[in-house]
């Protein structure tokens, strides 16, 4: 039982939701974007949510308390950040798909344990551990060392853009940062693990192995977690949805959805045809083709692409 | 991802044909499970099964959902004025939380636009048969169910459908009890069940009588206060009247603090009369009778205004009614009161008219079915009752529970049988259980629960069915 949920709820907060809704309702599921520490639902609503929405999915970014546009909340925890995703992930007409950034995604994972959405997507998940920080240590001392006493965390621009995106461009995002609550902060270096998701949705993972806030190790790790691999972006930073070639992560999980036809439980109804290269971008060489058999978890399906029985083997 | 349209509504002339005993056609609806009722309880069931991937025909005699909450209904108990008892966290769906900018006791008509979004929001009607009654339900070979339905109001044929297994969500607070009396059908004022009450206006100007003190009674009773030209409040026993607000939080967030550092009853009954005395103090001295039992040991009464009502004199707290005249009510303690209206709010009994009642233990008759966690019933591995609860918190969070148990038993029967032997027994072996400390012997009681203890007990039942 979850006394905590009973005796002690968490307390509301004023919510920054912004939007993009296709003009013909084509019933699709609605997206949730989250993003991570420092960043608002702006960073969505440079490119994604327009995107999604042209590509006839209603598209939402909420801004975590304390970010954004939303209500300040210096002493907000992780809990509270999962809480206000599942109230917006609730209010919306239909069963939403969650989409985490970051460590947004880290949030989505403990708002999936508190609301059975339709499917999620962890881009570039920062999980927490004592890794993430010693790579962000390395590659940005004077902008992290406050973080672990507490102060706000500073990111720089060679953490979260490539090269390719204009000087300019980059200077107008980094100097759109905000910061994270400092109890959030210190509960991700105990790596806090999320209580496994309600409905069994299917997950989807990507990520950059040149993002240099994750490391590829992660990706892995976290794709790992939930059954499959994760899909590559090489050349990218960290800003997957702000970076100069924003278009092809957001392609790839709206083609995911599209070609996921999953209902509820999680089953996969057809699955046909060839996959697109990004698809076996992340996985070990030899292995492609979708899964085959209709009616199976995702989650099974993706791990039998990493390991091919004979029979998919055979097929290629 | 598209929707999902697999499951469509039974369509008797594609399916096979079969006969059922008296050799009338039922059409085979396979796999699916059948659901009885879509109130709150009906809705978690319909959404927890087809989340577990089985197809679901929900049927509901009104035509919206809701049920008790959806006061259009002609069997809604729910009056204008009805305010949640439970607080939000106590009351919602522990998947679909109810929003932020909501008050703490939500009102009624808020209640049924947030079942209206779950439906929607989980694409649940298009499993649902509105205006259709379930008249028969009948255990047939292999465990499975013959369903007959009909439209509501008995127009139309019936058909009856076979099913794999049943959720009975019918709710058990709309059958009115209405006590007996002497001299009732002499009494010349107007009566009615507390069902039928819907307004103030019913009341405004008159000298009114309400009878009982459950959550309705006492709510009534504040209104007949500031309403009528005068209110009696009848009750045969004296009772713990609990505000809804205590230490600055919501009174149930506070007790369930101390739940949840397992602080024994005692000490909890203790805190909560240290707490009355430091605010309304002895109620006695207002003529209320001293309560027969210590706090937690009737059904809560959630209600701040009761006691401020009393305290101003518009609630005269009376005695058990003896007997009725014409013009006039006799009470226990031989007074006479002349009310011109008479208010039962008197509570609800259980009804399961479509089902035999000896499949539920009940041979009585009464619609008290003996079973497991008030869900299972012995001998039926495929028959659930969801919300058949009486619970000192919310019933949401429950019902959501028992069905997301039932939806697991059912995988548990396809995918490893022997475990689902296994709780079959368990079901045998410990049906009638309780789960609530003492409470006092009442209709109202057979279903009383507390709700830490029950959910502790759904979850013991689930990693049985499911652990190592
Ligand atoms: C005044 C009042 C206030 C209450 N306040 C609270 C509260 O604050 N918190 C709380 O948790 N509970 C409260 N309750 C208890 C209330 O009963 C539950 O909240 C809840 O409505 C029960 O839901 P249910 O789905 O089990 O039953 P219901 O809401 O009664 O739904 C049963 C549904 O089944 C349908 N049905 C019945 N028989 C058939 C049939 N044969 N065929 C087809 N359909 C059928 C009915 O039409 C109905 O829609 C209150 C009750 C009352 C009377
Ligand atoms: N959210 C809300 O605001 C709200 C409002 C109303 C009701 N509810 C809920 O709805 C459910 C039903 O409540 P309810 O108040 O309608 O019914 P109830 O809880 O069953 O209360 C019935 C009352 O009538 C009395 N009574 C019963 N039979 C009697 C008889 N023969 N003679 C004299 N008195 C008699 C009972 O006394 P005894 O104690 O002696 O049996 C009790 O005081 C409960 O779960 C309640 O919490 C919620």
């Amino acid at each position: 039982m979850r006394g905590r949920e009973w005796s002690r709820p968490v307390r509301p907060a004023r919510r920054e939701v912004l939007s993009a809704v296709p003009e013909l309702e084509e019933g699709r599921p609605p997206l949730l974007f989250v993003p991570g520490f420092g960043h608002g639902a702006w960073a969505f609503a440079e490119h994604w949510l327009g995107h999604a929405a042209s590509r006839g999915f209603p598209a939402y970014a909420v801004s975590l308390r304390g970010h954004g546009g939303s209500e300040p909340a210096p002493e907000a925890t992780l809990r509270a950040y999962a809480h206000d995703v599942v109230q917006v992930a609730a209010s919306l007409p239909r069963q939403a798909v969650l989409v985490g950034h970051g460590a947004g995604a880290l949030v989505v994972a403990h708002a999936l344990a508190r609301y059975p959405a339709r499917g999620a997507v962890l881009v570039a998940p920062v999980f927490g551990g004592w890794g993430v920080l010693g790579a962000a240590l390395r590659r940005n001392p004077a902008g992290t060392l406050p973080a672990v006493f507490g102060g706000p965390l500073r990111l720089n621009r060679g953490q979260l853009f490539s090269s390719e995106l204009p000087d300019e461009e980059a200077r107008r995002y980094v100097g759109r940062l905000g910061r994270a609550g400092r109890r959030a902060q210190w509960a991700l270096l105990g790596e806090p693990e999320a209580e496994s998701a309600v409905g069994a949705p299917p997950v989807l993972v990507l990520g950059s192995p040149d993002d240099r806030v994750v490391p590829a190790s992660t990706l892995t790790r976290v794709a790992r977690r939930y059954g499959s691999a994760p899909l590559l972006f090489p050349g990218m930073g960290h800003d997957l949805m702000l970076d100069a070639r924003w278009e092809e992560p957001i392609d790839a999980i709206l083609d995911w959805l599209e070609k996921e036809p999953v209902g509820p439980g999680g089953h996969v109804r057809a699955v046909g045809g060839q996959p697109p290269a990004w698809w076996t971008a992340g996985l070990p060489a030899g292995v492609a083709g979708w899964g085959t058999r209709a009616s199976e978890p995702v989650s099974v399906l993706v791990r039998r692409l990493i390991r091919p029985p004979p029979s998919s083997r055979a097929r290629r | 991802m598209s929707t999902s349209t697999d499951h469509g509504r039974p369509d008797p002339e594609a399916t096979s044909p079969a006969a059922n005993s008296d050799g009338r056609p039922v059409s085979d609806r396979g796999d699916t499970v059948c659901v009885i009722g879509a109130g709150a309880s009906g809705l978690t069931a319909i959404k927890n099964l087809r989340e577990h991937g089985f197809g679901v025909d929900c049927y509901e005699r009104e035509t919206g959902v809701g049920g008790a909450w959806n006061w259009r209904h002609d069997r809604s108990p729910v009056y204008a004025s009805t305010h949640l008892i439970s607080s939000k966290p106590f009351t919602q769906f522990p998947d679909f939380p109810m929003p932020d900018s909501w008050p703490d006791y939500p009102h009624h008509g808020q209640l049924l636009s947030y079942f209206e979004r779950y439906a929607d929001h989980f694409d649940l009607r298009s499993h649902i048969w509105f205006g259709t009654e379930v008249i028969r339900v009948q255990p047939v070979e292999g465990d499975r169910w013959d369903v007959t339905t009909r439209s509501t109001g008995g127009y139309g044929p019936e058909r009856t459908a076979r099913y794999a297994a049943v959720v009975i969500a019918n709710g058990h607070n709309w059958s009115p009890k209405l006590p007996r009396y002497e001299g009732l059908e002499q009494f010349r004022g107007e009566i009615m069940h507390a069902s039928s009450y819907k307004d103030p206006a019913q009341l405004r100007g008159k000298r009114v009588l309400v009878v009982g003190a459950g959550n309705t009674g006492c709510d009534i009773a504040v209104e007949a206060a500031q309403q009528a030209s005068r209110c009696w409040h009848s009750t045969r026993r004296g009772y713990w009247y609990a505000p809804k607000y205590v230490l600055g939080r919501p009174a149930d967030q506070v007790n369930d603090s101390l739940l949840a550092l397992r602080v024994p009853l005692r000490v909890r009954q203790w805190l909560y009369h240290w707490t009355l005395r430091l605010t309304v103090g002895d109620l006695t001295r207002f003529g209320l009778p001293k309560p027969d039992h210590r706090v937690y040991e009737t059904h809560p009464i959630a209600n701040s205004q009761l006691v401020y009502y009393v305290g101003h004199g518009g609630i005269g707290p009376v005695p058990d009614v003896a007997r009725f005249h014409p013009y006039a009510v006799e009470l226990a303690d031989g007074r006479e009161i002349d009310p011109e209206v008479v208010v039962f709010a008197t509570g609800y009994l259980p009804r399961f008219e479509f089902l035999d009642a000896s499949v539920f233990g009940d041979s009585a008759g009464a619609g008290r079915p003996t079973l497991w966690l008030n869900a299972f019933t012995p001998g039926h591995p495929t028959l659930a009752v969801a919300g058949l609860l009486q619970p000192d918190s919310g019933l949401f969070t429950l019902s959501h529970w028992q069905t997301v148990l039932f939806a697991r038993l059912l995988q548990a029967r396809r995918d490893r049988p022997e475990r689902a032997t296994a709780f079959a027994q368990r079901v045998r072996d410990r049906a009638g259980e309780r789960y609530s400390g003492p409470v006092k012997d009442s209709s109202r009681h057979w279903f009383e629960v507390g709700h830490a203890d029950y959910l502790r007990a759904i979850q013991r039942a689930l990693v049985e069915l499911e652990g190592k």
